[in-house]
């Protein structure tokens, strides 16, 4: 028999290191996956609109994915993948959607002010307000060096 | 062969960043929002101090997908405008980043509206 202490120890040591590993590599297998989504697109469009530049096909890009995003997110699938998935359905762009589209969708009950505009951005709203003053503090630094 | 070894990185790089937050959330139990801003700030670096480039140059989509592509992004467009002016230097970073703001609000809009919550009512 092994006392309460043991127990702990031994539990610690075997049981969520194969859980660990597990969300890791599904991070790691879906993560990859949604990118060549993503790079299937790029090539896709470089193909189709020629008269894009490859800036422009980026955004497009972006925006696909966002959409596609926002559209598995308002089915509900794109929650049951993140039960499994982990960061590797929050890391990419179309986390980055998920976490706006679902909320909108969750409190829409509430109304269109309070409900759906304000809570859009619980989680997306430090993603924006830090991106922002990150652009900032870049901006600025980097005019200073060009100054002198 | 050029081409599957070209989605062969993308896989790899894209995988990588995101094995890269899923030990962040084991290990210190960050919620997604720390995440999205964690590796937001890490693109930002990478554009600030010219190592993006490298990134991208060798994981394509798989660097620009995850939301670190999205910080360098913002970076690039505030460097860019910053050769400009103080004002453009300013506002450019936001205005890099805008195609995918606009899609997430009006997505976020368009979606909240039309479908059902799906908690119940209490």
């Amino acid at each position: 028999m092994m006392n309460k202490e043991e127990y702990k120890k031994h539990v610690s040591k075997t049981c969520p290191k194969t859980k660990e590993l597990r969300t890791m590599i599904l991070a790691f297998l879906v993560g990859g996956t949604i990118c060549m989504i993503g790079e299937g697109f790029n090539d896709l469009y470089t193909e189709v609109i020629p008269t894009f530049n490859s800036i422009q096909v980026s955004q497009l890009v972006t925006i696909t994915m966002i959409f596609l995003g926002s559209l598995f997110t308002a089915l509900g699938l794109y929650d049951k993948l993140g039960r499994h998935a982990g960061a590797g359905s929050i890391i990419p762009i179309t986390g980055f959607a998920n976490s706006v589209v679902s909320p909108a969708v969750e409190f829409n009950r509430e109304g269109l002010f309070y409900g759906i505009m304000s809570n859009m951005f619980v989680v997306a709203g430090p993603v924006i307000v830090s991106g922002v003053a990150w652009s900032v503090i870049v901006g600025i630094i980097y005019f200073i060096i060009g100054a002198v | 062969m050029e081409i599957f070894l070209m989605y062969l990185r993308v896989f790899v790089t894209g995988g990588l960043f995101c094995l890269l937050g899923q030990i962040l959330i084991n290990k210190t139990k960050m919620t997604s929002a720390r995440i999205l801003v964690f590796f937001l700030s890490i693109g930002v670096i990478l554009e600030a101090t010219g190592a993006w480039i490298y990134v991208e140059g060798f994981g394509g989509s798989g660097a620009t997908i995850p939301i670190v592509g999205f910080g360098a992004n913002l970076a690039r467009g505030a460097i860019h405008g910053a050769k400009i002016g103080i004002l453009p230097a300013l506002t450019m970073g936001l205005e890099s980043v805008a195609g995918g703001l606009t899609a997430v609000i009006i997505f976020g809009l368009i979606f909240g509206l039309i479908v059902k919550s799906r908690t119940k009512k209490m």
